[in-house]
């Protein structure tokens, strides 16, 4: 809709002024269009609104089903404080959650720069094949790996202690990190042009002195992409989560709500959304930031 | 004293041989242009003089150096890029400061040197100014800047100009020439432009499919290019070729366009083209060469009549075109002397200035 | 000066020194392998390797605590011949891979068309609509369980109370305890968490699309209609295909969704590859079995790869 519609639409639709005159079936059209969005936007947000509602309710008020589920009568904080002085949300789960998908990050990105750069930009035998093996392991899914990932921790737990500590998951995480990373960022690295790294050597730059000073500076718009993704793949990862660790003091968010949380007992509820809410809530925010980053990494693979 | 010396130099790029052999010896200072059609391998040649592209064979030395395996960094060379490749997350001052940065130089040299190339080109106002404020123009200065400021020993320049509008074109090229004449270094230019060559540098370098056509002064090239491709690719609007026979005649020899027109070869030339006698040549002949009908001012003159096929009025001359049997000749008139499309018209044929070319070799002869 | 040697070329090449041979044959960078190293060791001891033990698994009777020994291809037998749930898994997992797919494409494209002609609050709109896809996929599951509990059931809540459904006497249905049902939730989260990734993406192949073509096609005569059958869609196809292929393989592969649902329930109806290798492999320690179920992914999806990319690859490059 442009915005001689807009403007149309909001003087008083009898009197358009007649250069600026829209016809009707045009501002019913425009209209239509968000009202045809409504019921989806619905759907896509309902499931949040249903743990910001269930969060904020008594568990009296949940067990009434009587009641309209769709509302709370009251603010309720029982659930909240349940969290914090019941389980170890706060104390391990969530500071396991940071670390895990912190350093999980760095790792990754930084391993992914390297690479993406070598495929982006040097030529030497063998990179097509690194370049389709990155793209394939990219494609395999954590399905087909779990199973023997369970030994390859044993193996070197036998060494360093890593079994059922996050550390399994720091080592893990990378292999589904990396090669998006290196995909994504193998994009970023072939938009910028070739000569101005050329004119980096000959200003007196050693490669590793282009790609730092020249060709990095150039990607960040790319660099926070894949650090966003990174981020939020590792934040939301559940199997080898699941997997992995058994150690109550040891799990990840997602996992820790799912099995501490739930015992089969079916009046947890409150708590529980109150647990999803604060497990969402960091992401929401940080994509709510950097949202024209995540969908440019997003669209671009398929795209380009 | 930085001399560029290449030896027999090739490149490869898998099974496409992108420079075959060249040869070549530039002075201490000198302004050489590389000019020549896409793919002729001048932007390769001097990507390998600046290292960013592996020689295959051969020798590149600078000064008394062979570079071959020197990285870029370490060959003091400064290069301006067809899309300026200016950094854009640094200010202009940044970008002109990186090198001397890079290489340690004290903060007070730094200052010193980028005022004064800011000052030689003009961009003192724009120092804090990030590339992508800066107009097409402007990058293009501060490329330059940004080279001037290394006092490299050597400039290469891979088509500075072709980016920019046709004005601003000419006008850079003439800033380009004063900045050589201020900043005195050797000038290595690529250019698929052969006016640009020919006004800027002391020597031009025409090649063709790898190899060097001809090396020579502007002078040379116009008029004593020595093969087809250089006779076809140096002048503008290029050189009118048509096939004719070498015929030999009471007087002498004559060119035989066709049934009804014969042009005498002037009697000092006879000597040079009599082994060519009785041979299917090409003839050719500059625009500016064929004008309208004049006073003849000695026997070289020679006088033919055409019917006009089309006019391009070009302000001070009228290019006109007629056909001459299989191919369209064009001629440079003055605007008054010339005939409406259709009509027929006078033209005088400076033969003089006529080239023979063997369609054997390709040679000028 | 200028020397007769200046000019044309040598016959030939000369013979290559060492360094350009090493050249030609290993390239120009040869320092391209110390960046790709630290990402070939990961790979190599994190996913070739993990992958080359996951087969040699499947053709033995692995089992937690007990000696391994190789027994042919008995696992696949077992699963394929003997197996009922297995049968199951597989047709969950094309049904549950079809649908949601055919319908993220439909869906996706209605939205991402809609949304193209909103101008004022596209951003907005787009940033809302993505949430399912950024939020993590085990928590908004969980809100789904809640939602389809059979005793806390928002739906079955609204059938019951809200007009105009109290009206008719609907439900309440057991959305995760009735098999058919259990698998149509499945498939309605998947949708829910996969459709922005459709929406958005296809949204941006449709900015691509330059407007002089419907300019064109406006002067051509051409309906609402044949705009979109004969530009838009034949333009989106190479788009369409990559989030086909994508979103394909990792619904094939999903775990998280049936898992927190249902658990593959009930009474193993449910299950996909990703569960049921869970269930076979850590639940009850047959690393075998599982290793061979989850295996039995890797053709199916092989097969998917190969048939998109060469919808893909033929002519689908355009100069636009």
């Amino acid at each position: 809709m442009s915005s001689n519609e807009m403007t149309a639409m909001t003087t008083s639709s009898g009197e358009l002024l007649a250069e600026n005159k829209v016809p009707f079936w045009r501002l019913r059209k425009a209209f239509a269009n968000y009202v045809a969005l409504i019921p989806y936007l619905a759907f896509a947000l309902f499931p949040f609104y249903i743990i910001f509602i269930t969060s904020l309710k008594s568990k009296q008020e949940i067990n009434n089903l009587g009641e309209s589920p769709f509302w709370a009568t009251g603010i309720a904080v029982e659930n909240f404080t349940y969290l914090a002085t019941n389980t170890s949300f706060f104390e391990h789960w969530m500071v396991n959650t940071l670390i895990v998908t912190t350093v999980s990050t760095i790792i990754s990105v930084t391993v992914g720069i390297l690479a993406a750069y070598a495929l982006a930009r040097l030529k030497f035998r063998g990179v097509e094949l690194f370049g389709v093996a990155v793209f394939i392991t990219y494609l395999v899914p954590q399905t087909l790996l779990f199973l023997p990932l369970i030994d390859v921790v044993n193996a070197i737990d036998d060494y360093i202690p890593i079994r059922d500590t996050y550390w399994s998951l720091i080592l893990t995480y990378p292999t589904f990190l990396i090669p998006f990373v290196t995909w994504l960022l193998m994009g970023y690295f072939r938009t910028i042009p070739v000569e101005v790294e050329e004119c980096a050597y000959l200003d007196g730059c050693s490669r590793l002195g282009a790609l730092f000073r020249v060709v990095l500076p150039m990607a960040i718009p790319g660099i926070i992409c894949a650090i966003l993704f990174s981020y939020t793949l590792s934040w939301n990862e559940f199997l080898y989560s699941l997997v992995f660790i058994q150690d109550e003091h040891a799990k990840t968010l997602s996992v820790g709500v799912f099995t501490e949380l739930i015992r089969g007992d079916i009046y947890f509820w409150g708590s529980l959304m109150a647990a999803c809410l604060l497990g969402t809530l960091p992401i929401v925010i940080l994509y709510g930031f950097l949202m024209d980053y995540y969908t440019s990494g997003l669209t671009q693979g398929a795209i380009k | 004293m930085a001399t560029i010396k290449l030896q027999d130099l090739w490149k490869h790029y898998g099974e496409v041989q992108a420079v075959r052999g060249i040869n070549l010896d530039i002075a201490h200072n000198e302004f050489v242009a590389l000019v020549g059609p896409s793919g002729c391998g001048k932007t390769t040649t001097l990507r390998m003089i600046a290292g960013l592209e592996d020689i295959t064979g051969g020798m590149v030395q600078i000064g008394d150096r062979v570079v071959n395996e020197v990285p870029p960094k370490d060959r003091d060379i400064a290069m301006v890029f067809q899309n300026y490749a200016l950094y854009p997350h640094m200010s202009v001052y940044q970008n002109m400061s990186f090198g001397l940065r890079i290489r340690k130089t004290s903060k007070e040299e730094i200052d010193r040197r980028v005022q004064n190339a800011a000052d030689i080109l003009n961009i003192g106002e724009l120092l804090e100014r990030r590339p992508k404020q800066l107009s097409g123009g402007q990058r293009q200065r501060v490329a330059m800047g940004r080279a001037i400021v290394r006092d490299p020993v050597v400039f290469l320049f891979d088509e500075p100009l072709s980016n920019l509008d046709a004005k601003l074109r000419v006008q850079m090229r003439t800033e380009i020439k004063k900045i050589h004449q201020r900043v005195q270094t050797t000038v290595v230019y690529v250019t698929h432009d052969q006016i640009e060559a020919m006004t800027l540098a002391d020597r031009i370098v025409v090649m063709n499919n790898g190899v060097i056509e001809q090396v020579g002064t502007p002078d040379e090239m116009y008029s004593n290019p020595r093969t087809h491709f250089v006779a076809s690719f140096i002048g503008s609007p290029s050189m009118n070729f048509t096939p004719c026979n070498l015929t030999k005649t009471a007087g002498g020899l004559a060119v035989r366009l066709n049934d009804d027109i014969s042009l005498p070869v002037p009697e000092e030339r006879a000597a040079r083209y009599a082994s060519y006698a009785d041979k299917e040549m090409i003839f050719g002949i500059r625009p500016e060469h064929v004008t309208e009908r004049r006073q003849h001012a000695n026997g070289a003159q020679q006088d033919i009549d055409a019917n006009v096929n089309v006019l391009e009025p070009m302000g001070i001359d009228t290019m006109v075109f007629f056909s001459l049997g299989p191919t369209e000749i064009c001629a440079r008139a003055e605007p008054s002397a010339v005939s409406n499309v259709g009509e027929s018209m006078g033209f005088t044929v400076n033969m003089d200035k006529m080239h023979l070319i063997d369609p054997s070799t390709d040679a000028v002869v | 000066m200028v020397t007769a040697t200046e000019v044309g070329g040598a016959a030939t090449s000369p013979p290559l020194t060492f360094r350009s041979r090493l050249r030609r044959s290993v390239g120009p960078d040869t320092d391209g392998y110390f960046f790709v190293l630290p990402t070939v060791i990961i790979v190599f001891c994190l996913i070739i390797y993990p992958f080359g033990l996951a087969v040699w698994y499947s053709v033995s009777n692995a089992f937690i605590g007990e000696e391994t020994h190789f027994i042919g291809l008995e696992n696949f037998q077992y699963i394929i011949f003997e197996d009922d749930i297995f049968m199951l898994t597989v047709r969950n997992t094309l049904l549950f891979a079809a649908i949601s797919v055919v319908v993220k494409v439909v869906l996706g494209l209605l939205c991402a068309m809609l949304l193209l002609r909103i101008l004022k609050l596209r951003r907005f709109l787009r940033g809302a609509m993505l949430l399912p896809f950024v939020a993590p996929t085990a928590l908004t599951t969980l809100a789904w369980w809640l939602i389809l509990d059979p005793t806390y059931s928002h739906i079955n809540w609204l059938f019951e109370h809200a007009w105009p459904f109290s009206l008719f006497d609907m439900g309440p249905y057991n959305f995760l305890g009735e098999p058919t049902l259990a698998l149509s939730s499945v498939i309605f989260v998947n949708i829910w968490r996969g459709l922005p990734f459709f929406i958005i993406t296809i949204l941006a192949g449709l900015v691509s699309i330059p407007d002089h073509l419907y300019e064109a096609a406006d002067i051509d005569g051409a309906s609402t209609m044949d705009k979109f059958w004969k530009i838009t869609l034949p333009l989106l196809r190479p788009v369409l295909a990559v989030i086909i292929l994508f979103s394909t393989i990792f619904t094939l592969a999903d775990f998280n969704i049936v898992y927190v649902l249902t658990r593959g329930g009930p009474m193993n109806e449910t299950h996909l590859f990703a569960t049921y290798s869970f269930t076979a492999g850590v639940l009850n320690h047959e690393i075998g079995l599982g290793a061979a179920i989850a295996l039995f992914l890797f053709p199916i999806m092989v097969l998917t790869v190969i048939f998109l990319l060469r919808l893909v690859r033929r002519d689908s490059e355009y100069e636009l």
